[in-house]
This record gives C-alpha cells, sequence and structure tokens, in this order.
C-alpha cells in the first residue's frame, strides 16, 4: 500500500465504520485509509468468489469482476443457463471474497481479504454500454464474452465491505445508501 | 529499441527478433545478392502489441476451447477465421500502429509495398512451409500496411500453420511474428528456381512467366519449365507453358516467344547455386527481372512434400484459387451433379427383383464400382469447392470489418438447397393433411388411394422429387407410417414462417459490395456469387451422392433378402444393431466403476457457437434412424453428425447439438437457415448426454448446459 490518504481528501462516501481493535488505536484518517486499502486490492485482483444462494444452502463461482471507484458497485458477467444465474434472479443477495493470497503459510498473516455483501441484479440494458465498458477495460479478454445475448453483466450494490488484515483485524465499511 | 529494423540491423539482430524470412534476406544482401529494398517489423512488435491490446489473452482462450487434438480440421480453420477477425476489429495500441507505420513510411515513402511473414520457426533448414503464413503485394497507404501488418500476424495462426502446430513449434503463448516489408518491384519476369529439383536430386528447375510471380506461386498461371544439370547448369530439357492467359496481376503474356533467353537462363541457375552455397542447403528462391537487373525476392530450403503419407498434406492442397474455384463451380454443377442424378436414375430402373442370383451379384459389383468412382469425384472435386465461401469468408472480414467473424454466413442462405427445399415439400404436405384431417389416418394405414385428391396429389409429388434418400443403411421416410408421424409432429408445429430475411440479405450483400471501390465492384459481386454456390452445391451434393450409395445399398439389401451372403464382392456387411430407447452410457459406466465411490456427470460443455440463440429442452439423442422417427417437436436434437439425408427433423427442433465441430458443416447451416440455436463440436455428445435429460443449447457462446 503506498498511496497515502491524507492524498484523497475528504471521503465522499459517508463512511460509518465498526471495528473490532481499541477505540484509541483510530486515527482521523481512518476511513480514508480504508477506502484507498480497499480501492487498491480491488484494482489489483482480476477474480473473486461470488456466492449466491440455492435453495437453503450457499453456492461459490468464480468471477472476473470489476469495481466502480466510487466502491458503490461491483459487476461480473454470467451466462443466463448458469446456476449462479438462477440463484441470483430466485434470491438478489450475495457475497464476495476478494483477497490476494499466493498459497503461502505466510498468507494467514500478510495476504488481505476483503468480503463484500450486497444485491446482485442483471444490468439493465440502457446502462450496459457504460458498464460494459467498465468491465471490458479491465478484462478486455471478456469482450467476445460479454457480447453474448445470452450473457447478462450483473451488478452488484454493496451495502458493506468487511477488511480482514494481519489475520483477525476486521474492519467494516457500510455505503450509505 | 526500434520496432523497425533496416537491413544493416537485421543482420546484426538475433534470429528470434527478425524472424526466419528476414534474416535469410539480411544474409543474401551481405553476400552482394541483389535484394528488393527491405525493412523488418520485430517480433517485439508483435508482442508489444499483443499484450497492450489484450488480443494474446484472447487468442488463448480461443485456441484453448478445447483440446488440440479434439479438434476437427474444419474447426482449425474456424479458430483461425476467429482469431484474424479479432486482430482486425480490435481497438488498436496506437502508439506501437504509429510507430510501426512511421517506421516504414519513413524508408519507403510512398511506394507500393510487399508485406511478408517472418515467423521464428519459418524457412529454417529443419522446416520449410511455404504458404503457412501470409504474405500480400501491392499494398499502398498508411491504412493500408497497418492492416496487412495485422493479417501477417493474424497469420501466425492459420489454419495450415494451427495443422503444423507442433512441427513450427508454435505456442501462442510465447510465438511472435516479425513482418518483412519490401519495396514492390515491377518486375517484367519472374518465376522460381529450385536449386535441386524435388523431384530429382540430380536437376535443379527453373520456372518462370510474364509479369509478377503471385500468379505463378497461386497456379493460376502456367509457366515455361527448364529442368537443368544440377552441378553445369546445362539445360536437359524445356517444357512450354500448357495454356496461356492473362497473368493473375494483369500483365498480359505475351506471344513474343520465352520469359528468359539462354543467358538469363543461366544467370538464374547461378542465383540458386549461390544461395544454396549461402544457406549450406538446396534453395528454393523466387526471384523477378526488373529491366535487365535480376533480383532474389526470397529464399527458403527446398522441401519434398509436406510430411509424406500425412493426411495434412492433403488438407493443405485443398485451398483454391479464385480462377481454380470458378472452373470447378462449372464443372460441379454442369456436369458432376446432373451425371450423379442420371447415374441414380439409371441404377433406380433395373429391377432386381428379376435378376437371377448371379446376376444379382454382378448388379451389386457394378454399383459398388459406379459408388467407389463417384465418391472419388466427390472427395477430388466437391471437397475442394468449400473452399469458395471459405475465400468470400476472409473478403468479407477484410472489407466488412463485422462484430461477428460468421456475418458473412447470413449472405449464403439459399432456400434453393436441396435438403431445405425437400422439408418445404413436406410442410406443403403437412398443411394439405392439416386441412383434410382423415388422409392422416389413409396415410398411416397406408391406403393412399383412400386419402383427399390434394393430399394423394402432394404425396406423389414429394416422392417423385424427394422419394430416395438414406442414413444409417435404412431407406427413410420410405414407409408410409414414418412418414404419418413425421406430418403429425409438422402439424402439430403450426405454419411455420420459414426464413425471412431476404431483405436483411439483400442490404448485407449491398453493404458487402460497397466496400469495395467502383472498379472492383463486380469482382465482389461474382465472388459472392461463387460463394453462394459453394454453400448451395456442397450441400447438396451429399444429397446426390447419397441417392447413388441409396442404390448400392437396395441391392445388398435384396442380397440379404435372397441370402446372398457369398457374392464375389465379398459378404454382407453386418448391419448395426439397434440401440434405439436404450442407454448405453449411464452416468456410472462414465466414472468407470459402477461401485466407485463417486459420480461424474457433465455440466456444461463448450463447443462451437454454430447457430445463434439459446433453447432449453428435452434432449432427444439420434443414433439410429428409429431414433428419428421419436423425435418429438421443440425437443433438442442431439446427434454425431447431421447428414443432409435427415435434415428433415431439424425444423422439429428447438436446438441442435453435434458432436463434429464446424461453423460451415451441414447441421450449422441448416439450424442458421431456420434460426434455430446450434451448437458443434461437443465431444461424445450422444454420449455424455441422455435422451430425456433438460437441454440449454447457447448457440451465442457455443455451451450445452446439462441439467
Amino acid at each position: 500500500m503506498i498511496l497515502s490518504a491524507a492524498a484523497l481528501g475528504v471521503n465522499a462516501l459517508g463512511v460509518t465504520k465498526f471495528r473490532n481493535v481499541p477505540e484509541k488505536c483510530e486515527s482521523v484518517s481512518e476511513e480514508n485509509s480504508i477506502e484507498v486499502e480497499i480501492k487498491a486490492l480491488l484494482a489489483s485482483q482480476k477474480f473473486a468468489v461470488l456466492s449466491t444462494q440455492e435453495e437453503n444452502r450457499p453456492y461459490t463461482s468464480l468471477v472476473a469482476f470489476a469495481a466502480t471507484d466510487d466502491l458503490k458497485s461491483i459487476f461480473f458477467a454470467t451466462t443466463r443457463s448458469t446456476r449462479k444465474y438462477a440463484n441470483m434472479a430466485a434470491r438478489s443477495g450475495t457475497a464476495l471474497l476478494v483477497d490476494n493470497r499466493s498459497n503461502r503459510s505466510e498468507d494467514i498473516r500478510s495476504a488481505t481479504a476483503l468480503t463484500v455483501l450486497g444485491d446482485a441484479t442483471e444490468v439493465p440494458a440502457s446502462e450496459r454500454p457504460q458498464w460494459a465498458a467498465l468491465y471490458i477495460a479491465k478484462h478486455p479478454h471478456m469482450r467476445e464474452f460479454l457480447s453474448s445475448p445470452s450473457t447478462a453483466l450483473m451488478t452488484m450494490i454493496v451495502e458493506s465491505y468487511l477488511l480482514v488484515r494481519r489475520f483477525q483485524n476486521v474492519t467494516i465499511l457500510k455505503i450509505n445508501p | 529499441m526500434s520496432l523497425v529494423l533496416r537491413l544493416q540491423e537485421i543482420s546484426r539482430s538475433p534470429r528470434d527478433l527478425v524472424g526466419g524470412k528476414a534474416a535469410s534476406l539480411a544474409k543474401m544482401a551481405q553476400a552482394g545478392v541483389p535484394i528488393p529494398p527491405t525493412v523488418c517489423v520485430t517480433t517485439e512488435a508483435y508482442t508489444a502489441y499483443v499484450d497492450k491490446t489484450g488480443l494474446r489473452d484472447r487468442i488463448l482462450i480461443e485456441l484453448e476451447r478445447k483440446p488440440f487434438q479434439e479438434m476437427r480440421w474444419e474447426e482449425l480453420w474456424d479458430a483461425s477465421l476467429r482469431l484474424r477477425n479479432m486482430f482486425l476489429t480490435t481497438p488498436p495500441a496506437l502508439d506501437i500502429r504509429d510507430e510501426v507505420v512511421t517506421g516504414v513510411n519513413d524508408v519507403f515513402p510512398g511506394a507500393a509495398l510487399v508485406v511478408r511473414s517472418s515467423a521464428q520457426g519459418e524457412d529454417s533448414a529443419a522446416l520449410s512451409f511455404a504458404g503457412a503464413h501470409e504474405s500480400f503485394l501491392n499494398i499502398r497507404g498508411r491504412d493500408g500496411l497497418w492492416d496487412h501488418v495485422l493479417l501477417v500476424w493474424a497469420s501466425l495462426f492459420s489454419d495450415r500453420a494451427l495443422l503444423y502446430q507442433r512441427e513450427l513449434g508454435l505456442d501462442p503463448r510465447s510465438s511472435a511474428m516479425a513482418v518483412v516489408v519490401q519495396e514492390m518491384i515491377q518486375g517484367s519476369r519472374s518465376g522460381v528456381i529450385f536449386s535441386m529439383s524435388p523431384l530429382d536430386p540430380k536437376r535443379a528447375v527453373i520456372e518462370a512467366a510474364y509479369g509478377l510471380n503471385q500468379g505463378l506461386v497461386d497456379g493460376e498461371v502456367e509457366p515455361s519449365r527448364w529442368i537443368l544439370e544440377r552441378n553445369t547448369g546445362e539445360i536437359v530439357s524445356f517444357q512450354p507453358p500448357i495454356e496461356t492467359g492473362a497473368g493473375s496481376d494483369g500483365v498480359s503474356l505475351r506471344n513474343a516467344g520465352l520469359p528468359l533467353n539462354g543467358t538469363e537462363t543461366l544467370e538464374v541457375f547461378r542465383l540458386g547455386r549461390r544461395t544454396e552455397m549461402l544457406f549450406g542447403s538446396p534453395q528454393d528462391v523466387e526471384w523477378t527481372y526488373r529491366d535487365s537487373v535480376l533480383i532474389a525476392l526470397q529464399s527458403r530450403p527446398v522441401t519434398t512434400g509436406q510430411g509424406a503419407g500425412d493426411d495434412r498434406a492433403w488438407y493443405i492442397t485443398l485451398r483454391r484459387s479464385y480462377a481454380n474455384l470458378l472452373t470447378l463451380r462449372d464443372e460441379m454443377e454442369n456436369e458432376l451433379l446432373p451425371k450423379m442424378e442420371l447415374e441414380a436414375a439409371a441404377l433406380g430402373a433395373v429391377n432386381l427383383k428379376s435378376l437371377s442370383d448371379d446376376g444379382l451379384c454382378a448388379e451389386a459389383e457394378r454399383r459398388k464400382g459406379i459408388l467407389d468412382y463417384w465418391e472419388k469425384e466427390y472427395v477430388d472435386k466437391c471437397i475442394p469447392f468449400a473452399h469458395g465461401v471459405r475465400l468470400f469468408a476472409e473478403v468479407y472480414n477484410d472489407h466488412v470489418r463485422p462484430a461477428d467473424p460468421f456475418e458473412f454466413v447470413d449472405l449464403l442462405h439459399d432456400p434453393d438447397m436441396l435438403s431445405v427445399k425437400r422439408n418445404a415439400s413436406l410442410r406443403e404436405l403437412a398443411q394439405g393433411i392439416r386441412e383434410d384431417p382423415d388422409s392422416l389416418r389413409c396415410l398411416r394405414e397406408d391406403h393412399v388411394e383412400s386419402c383427399g385428391e390434394n393430399v394423394q396429389k402432394l404425396l406423389a409429388r414429394w416422392r417423385e422429387a424427394f422419394g430416395v434418400f438414406s442414413w444409417d443403411s435404412a431407406n427413410l421416410l420410405e414407409q408410409s407410417r414414418q412418414l404419418a408421424d413425421l406430418l403429425e409432429a409438422y402439424i402439430s408445429m403450426g405454419p411455420q414462417s420459414t426464413f425471412e430475411s431476404a431483405q436483411a440479405k439483400v442490404e448485407l450483400a449491398g453493404k458487402f459490395v460497397e466496400t469495395f471501390p467502383e472498379s472492383e465492384r463486380e469482382y465482389a459481386a461474382k465472388l459472392l456469387d461463387l460463394a453462394r454456390s459453394s454453400y448451395r452445391l456442397r450441400d447438396d451434393d451429399n444429397i446426390y451422392i447419397g441417392k447413388i450409395r441409396r442404390r448400392f445399398l437396395e441391392a445388398e439389401e435384396e442380397r440379404e433378402c435372397r441370402s446372398l451372403t457369398v457374392c464375389p464382392i465379398g459378404p454382407l456387411p453386418q448391419k448395426p444393431v439397434s440401440t434405439s430407447g436404450s442407454q448405453p452410457f449411464t452416468s456410472e459406466e462414465q466414472t468407470g466403476s459402477p461401485s466407485s465411490l463417486f459420480r461424474v456427470q457433465a455440466r456444461q460443455i463448450v463447443g462451437q457457437p454454430a447457430g445463434p440463440g439459446v433453447a432449453t429442452g428435452k434432449a432427444r439423442v439420434i443414433r439410429t434412424s428409429e431414433d428419428l422417427f421419436t423425435f418429438q417437436p421443440q425437443e433438442i436434437l442431439i446427434c454425431d453428425a447431421i447428414d443432409p439425408n435427415m435434415t428433415f427433423v431439424a425444423p422439429l427442433a428447438a436446438g441442435i447439438v453435434e458432436r463434429r465441430g464446424g461453423m460451415l458443416i451441414h447441421g450449422a447451416i441448416i439450424a442458421r437457415e431456420y434460426g434455430i440455436p446450434c451448437v458443434t463440436g461437443i465431444p461424445r455428445a450422444t454420449e455424455v448426454i441422455h435422451t430425456g435429460e433438460r437441454v440449454t443449447v447457447d448457440g451465442f457462446l457455443g455451451l450445452v448446459i446439462i441439467g
């Protein structure tokens, strides 16, 4: 993490935060720092594990995702014949895991994991070109896949982010609607 | 480092950076052999470009769609066309484009250019594949140059290159393509010298013609040919051109004598010897005379056939020039197909029942001979004609740059295809029965004479025009009961709209022709016409050969009736055992052990997107002709390969899945004709999918989802 929180200025999101670390450790720019860290993680990772609800159990899938700069939405693509699509059509509540682990034992302390909670729905046709461009910019090789009429571009409207660092440190970033 | 190198820089650069052709040219120039002014766009330019534009990942996705060894040659061509289109339509990395175009333009401002491939493995002593990659002549302007650099890059993955992937050491992860750009030499006489004849190691061969040598290389122009003593250059024999005509580049062949005089023949011979000394192996050198100056255009090792005994060499020979395709069309339309029709009719006129046992044996043998003859004609002439569509596909994509590389197929639909006409006739019959419902019963009970007059008339017309066809050794729809079942299914589908995009087709054709300058529009229209013929005739020919095959099978069936197993042509073939309705492959068998702890089941399989659309329905696996008659409307047709003789069920299907892969195979053609979602190239389709299972066919992406 090289970006300086101070450089970002005022937090535009209206973020509320909850932490399991002592109150005294917090600094004034905590929201900004968390926001920067989440943005950096989302930018550095191409793939995430998506969890949808199938009947009464979770169902996970690996998806290529892209996030908006304001952290309010995350996009991914799926064909409409998949289970995950059927699951989201029935229940929009979804979770997403983004992390930077490298499959080594030190990941337990050095890796960062981000759980994203929100509601996923298909992007309406009128908004599709704009968000498709954002998605293709991050995943140019998905151009053919996304241009298929059978492919749905999904948007997850984010409610909150849970950032896990140094093994057990969890910070919640709530997005105010 | 600069992405465009001049000749002096090429000779100092590693071969991997400049490719085989550039390295050879630089070596010739260094040795004092005259070559055209030459620069090289390095492999670094290619690498930077595919990485920056994201093309590399997309190439890998396309080529790793399924295991290489499971891909049919047709699928390699399809993949190659998709990649070619990707290179042309991907938004360019402007900085790289500008550096390449400006780098070349600085050396050749305003000149007509030749743009040649210079692949890393190409033209090495170990390997020489003439024509694995592309070269282009007479290229003008910055845009023209850039487009052809892209096309040469894309030809790293030409169908020929993919076919010889292993030998060429082609690895989409790491291989790269350099490009040689030369000033176009307007030679007056051109040709090839083989410093050692591929046919006789004691001889050398010179081929020469007036004009540029593209026509000669394409086989469109007949050259004069000299056979020489390899050591001395003494002329052993001379063969004048077989026929004269216009050169492909428009330079007329003059009747004013031979393209080379005695001194020049010797000069060309010496060029061959000199390059052989230079490279240490017999060389195949392309050359041209500008006025009286002999210039070497390129040199590569002589190869004696590409992998003798290898079927791939046959595939390579299928590629045809425009002129050759026109000749083939004429032959197919006016000779082959009419003769096949006559042959089938003449065979049908022989009454097998009236023959003695010996006579029947003789007739069966005669029919086998006739069938063999036509099957050979089919392979030699009908199959290469498919290249009419392929040639058109490339030209269409180059000019129109559509988002969908197979958009051109929509221009080729032809309601005059026999299989489509046959289905139209069936529909007409179904309509007749819909208006006269009692006639279905009389047809089913085989009392046709008691059917309504109109139905009788339609039925007679149907039998007359389309009565004879077979698949899976069975004569289809001959039995009235089968026909009645099929018609009932047609009726239950309700009146259907036929393919109604005539207007869209006209617009698309107009769009294509208008991309050409005025002077070339006639050629464009003729090319489209050729492609349409290729599309239609390549479908029809299966039906014609099917009729002859049917006549042979009839003789075999008559032998079977008489238990005549000992004819001189051999025993009767074993009939396949019907598996209709059975499920020979259970999920347990797929795992290899019925008692296994695990159960493996395919859920989603990737094939080729051969007919756009998405459909979900019950699977109907077709293994035998009997399965065809159990087909219910709106089911998903699952088969090994759709034969034009079994297409009558296609209009009933909600979707089509085929094991055989390809975008231009019959199943794909027919699916597009009826607007049915279709996926081809699903390995073991009829084994992993079971009748009755719920299946989704995604014809946009080429996916089949089971369950």
